[in-house]
């Protein structure tokens, strides 16, 4: 990203907002006039604390801590349910690029550096103008076997072009500025218990805003290997004894605090003692039937640790989770999306087949998304300004893998010279809701019914 | 009503508590020479330090360079726990710290530690004396400038952004009838006339009052009228009749986990109003109070826990671990989650218990025994005796106590071959280290 540029500028303050605190705008200096709160502002504190290496779940949301690991048990032992897995593209990832209309003498104008030749890309079969970014073969491949539902132009109307508060729209699933619940932390609320926190799981070191929930409490987990209780010099028999005395320090204490204290250290207990088959599993990769990419994101390493999560029948419902790459790309962009998308799609192939192998894929649906796309016409450095309607991708085993809302096109753009949306996000929240996850869309999507809903599944 | 004081026993227990709750706990011998000087002299010598002096070895980073507080990322930190966990005058220190979370200003939006750290002085200068002269100074704080809008506060453009928080956050309280919305847009209007230059090698630099920004009109605050400016706001909050009773409950929350009892918070207000609004006597008057030694634990803030380890072990700042580890823990100095500071009553959880066990494994690696050389008793209590004194001899319950003294008894059974019955000891030892150092026990004082 150039710093010099306004819009990254802005980008890497957003971030910096979501990371440091609480009441945005207040602490702050405001990144525009109006700029929402994050979603889950004010749920808990810590979850906007920076945590900047690895621990384990974080709970947030009330409810009586020591009850979790019942529920999350008994809530394992009940039948499967069906999972959504949401990964977010931070940054505005470019619609024209992901799927270009390589032909297009309208593109290679808007393009005359950046437009990607037909040769580049495999072919998009529902619409043979267009192709996948060459990064995108994974994508491609999967297409090709049914499994992945393609929206060429997702968005709402009156786009907002603020990373911020587009992102925000997303995350609460509502074009409301004032709107503090995550989309999928309402369904939560509506569907989930009060005691188990796996059912809402950001894949992260801090809550993702499209979880926060006001009434059940959700988790995050930055990787499932990490929660580990080494001590210098202490290792065998010794070791295992050491660990067992966690336990019986956890007792009940009399004096309230030093009884805080031994909660937290029965809690972090019970919790090693549940991931432990994770600890144990990740250098060959939890036991990944698959080949995972290398890459030092650490992404790959979090999607394998959820499938073995899934694997291993723990309770999650709603899973979220951000991409790696920058897709903020205001310069340079040819490298920095083909990275970005190279690592995310390969990563999402071995995930599906990981799923595939360990007899899963049935019950898992992925949801790609980012928070707009990008402007149709290049700017002078090699780079896109922030657009209107972006790609979404819906990935499993179940999607119908039909194209939902056609290519609009780069003759008859917006005002802005940004792509028109031809599918509302709202919209597929909606489908999504009832289709996949039996729920009553109008409870968690404000105004739902008025959003054309979209025959998803097979 | 004069304010009760504890009468009941000061030995070492209640000197270790009084260390933890105004500094940072004990170095060796610490608390054993506090019990001398009874609890009068004890809390005096806390509040009355002499000159400032760090003992022991001076900090350096990973490579062995020194500090560079205002150049290197987390050195500002790094800087301030070896200010925590080497000086003479633990009180002035956790004031300090009591005041970054009380005036909660954030590197994130400064981006200068050598405002960050300008400010920390201020605190550690003003930190025991007039609370009126500290919010005025905090007012006019570089650092609290830029972090609350106070420069961009101009006669033309108002920002409330400081003149709410004063009042909410700093002085009165929110939902206490103490101020209208109007309160808070005059009050902008009184702090308005700051501001400062930037420049691209240093940062924001020059701040300064400037008589052409400010807006010299009639204000109306508080039901008062005048041509308030930026003095006036302080003076005005300070001087408000609600601001006492915020003053004293705040404060005690700093050192004693449960409410005053009402007849001590009145106490409390009419010492701090009698005395000009002093911050030291009231400090003196908790710190003397029964509820202080006869109430429950307090859960020791990340930053106490680990200057109390380095203390304990008379360890100087020889890693940058600390800032990560922190950060695990839930306190990044100079980095408060947001205006309010740090919610104390939420510092433990899962993910940051994890990061004290590893808190306190970084703070005994150093130490570790190696089990092909080092040949130790295999005897339970011998083991558990060295641990506690390695660890300063710290006061801990009977239950904690019993379940380290199973452990080492189960683990010593295990020892069953020639070679276990040789290294098993050491293994033991350093674990007994490790648990006792994250027991429930040190992580509450």
């Amino acid at each position: 990203m150039s710093r010099s540029c306004h819009h990254c500028n802005e980008f890497s303050r957003a971030s910096l907002m979501r990371k440091t605190a609480a009441e945005a705008g207040k602490g702050l200096p405001a990144i525009e006039p109006g700029m929402p709160v994050p979603a889950g502002t004010g749920l808990d504190r810590r979850a906007f604390v920076t945590r900047t290496f690895g621990l384990a779940l974080s709970v947030y949301g009330v409810g009586k801590l020591g009850l979790f690991e019942e529920g999350i048990a008994r809530a394992a032992s009940g039948p499967a349910e069906p999972v959504l897995v949401s990964v977010f593209l931070p940054g505005g990832t470019d619609a024209l690029s992901v799927l270009y209309p390589a032909a297009d003498s309208t593109y290679q104008k808007l393009r005359p550096k950046l437009a990607l030749p037909e040769s580049a890309g495999p072919a998009f079969s529902e619409d043979t103008r267009l192709h996948w970014h060459p990064s995108l073969q994974p994508f491609a491949t999967l297409h090709g076997e049914g499994k992945v539902t393609v929206m060429p132009a997702v968005g709402y109307t009156h786009p907002d072009q603020s990373h911020f508060t587009s992102r925000h729209f997303w995350e609460v699933g509502a074009t409301d500025a004032r709107l503090t619940s995550g989309w999928m932390g309402r369904y939560l609320d509506r569907s989930g218990t009060m005691d188990n926190p796996l059912q809402g799981l950001s894949l992260d070191y801090q809550l993702q805003p499209s979880l926060a929930s006001t009434k059940v409490p959700v988790a995050s987990l930055a990787a499932p290997d990490e929660y580990t209780f080494g001590a210098p010099g202490v290792w065998g028999e010794v070791e295992d004894r050491m660990l067992e005395t966690l336990q019986p320090l956890g007792a009940r204490r009399s004096d309230p605090f030093l009884n805080q204290a031994a909660k937290a250290t029965a809690q972090s207990d019970r919790l090693r003692r549940q991931l432990a088959p994770f600890a144990q599993n990740s250098d060959n990769g939890f036991g990944s039937p698959v080949q995972y990419p290398q890459n030092d994101s650490g992404f790959p390493r979090q999607m394998a640790g959820l499938a073995a999560m899934l694997a291993a029948k723990l309770p999650l419902r709603c899973v979220a989770i951000t991409a790696p790459g920058e897709y903020d790309t205001h310069s340079d962009q040819p490298k920095a999306l083909a990275d970005g998308l190279d690592i995310t799609a390969r990563t999402l192939l071995a995930f599906q087949r990981d799923l595939e192998a360990r007899g899963l894929a049935d019950r898992v649906l992925t949801l790609v998304w980012s928070e707009f796309g990008r402007r149709a016409e290049e700017n002078g450095s090699d780079g896109t300004d922030h657009g209107a309607a972006g790609s979404g991708f819906l990935i499993g085993t179940r999607v119908r893998g039909k194209m939902v809302g056609e290519f609009p096109g780069v003759d008859k753009l917006d005002d802005d010279g940004n792509l028109r949306a031809t599918s509302d996000f709202r919209g597929i929240y909606s489908s999504l809701l009832e289709q996949w996850l039996g729920a009553d869309a109008a409870a968690v999507i404000p105004g739902a019914s008025s959003f054309q809903r979209t025959t998803l599944l097979k | 009503m004069p304010l009760p004081v504890y009468r009941g026993r000061f030995g070492k227990p209640q000197a270790e508590r009084l260390l933890w709750r105004g500094g940072f706990g004990p170095r060796p011998g610490e608390a054993e020479r506090l019990v001398k000087k009874g609890l009068h002299g004890a809390v005096h010598s806390l509040t009355h330090p002499g000159r400032e002096r760090l003992k022991g070895p001076k900090p350096h980073d990973d490579n062995g360079n020194p500090l560079a507080p205002y150049d290197a990322w987390g050195h500002d930190e790094l800087w301030w726990l070896d200010r925590m966990a080497r000086t003479n005058r633990p009180l002035v220190e956790r004031m300090t710290l009591i005041w970054h979370d009380w005036f909660a200003t954030s590197r994130d939006g400064v981006d200068s530690a050598r405002l960050m750290i300008k400010q920390n002085n201020l605190f550690r200068t003003r930190g025991l004396g007039s609370f009126l002269t500290l919010v005025t100074e905090v007012t006019r704080d570089p650092a609290m400038l830029l972090w609350l809008s106070g420069t961009d506060n101009t006669k033309d453009s108002p920002n409330e952004n400081y003149g709410r928080e004063l009042m909410e956050l700093f002085t009165l309280g929110a939902d206490r009838g103490a101020y209208t919305e109007r309160d808070v847009r005059e009050q902008a209007r009184a702090l308005t006339g700051w501001r400062n230059d930037w420049n691209d090698n240093i940062g924001p630099f020059d701040f300064r009052f400037d008589p052409d920004y400010h807006d010299g009109g009639v204000k109306t605050i508080f039901g008062k009228r005048g041509r308030f400016d930026w003095r006036d706001s302080s003076r005005l909050c300070v001087q408000h009749r609600l601001h006492p009773s915020f003053f004293v409950n705040k404060l005690w929350s700093y050192f004693v986990p449960t409410k005053p009892p009402a007849a001590t918070a009145w106490a409390l207000e009419r010492l701090y109003v009698s005395k000009k609004y002093a911050v030291g006597p009231v400090v003196e008057a908790i710190l003397l109070h029964p509820a202080l030694y006869n109430g429950p634990r307090m859960v020791k803030p990340p930053a106490v826990y680990v200057a109390g380890l380095l203390r304990a072990l008379k360890r100087g700042i020889d890693t940058e671990a600390w800032t990560w580890l922190m950060s695990l823990a839930g306190q990044e100095l100079f980095y408060p989650p947001n205006v309010a500071g740090w919610d104390d009553s939420r510092w433990l959880d899962t993910a940051t218990f994890r990061a004290r066990w590893m808190i306190a494994s970084h703070a005994i690696r150093p130490h570790e025994l190696d089990s092909d050389k080092a040949r130790l008793p295999d005897d339970a209590a011998k083991l558990m005796s060295r641990a506690e004194t390695f660890l300063g001899k710290p006061a801990i319950t009977a239950q904690t106590r019993n379940e380290l003294k199973r452990f080492t008894r189960r683990s010593l059974a295990n020892a069953t071959a020639q070679w276990k019955k040789e290294q098993y000891p050491a293994l033991i030892e350093n674990a007994l280290r490790q648990l006792l150092a994250s027991s429930p026990d040190l992580q509450t004082c």
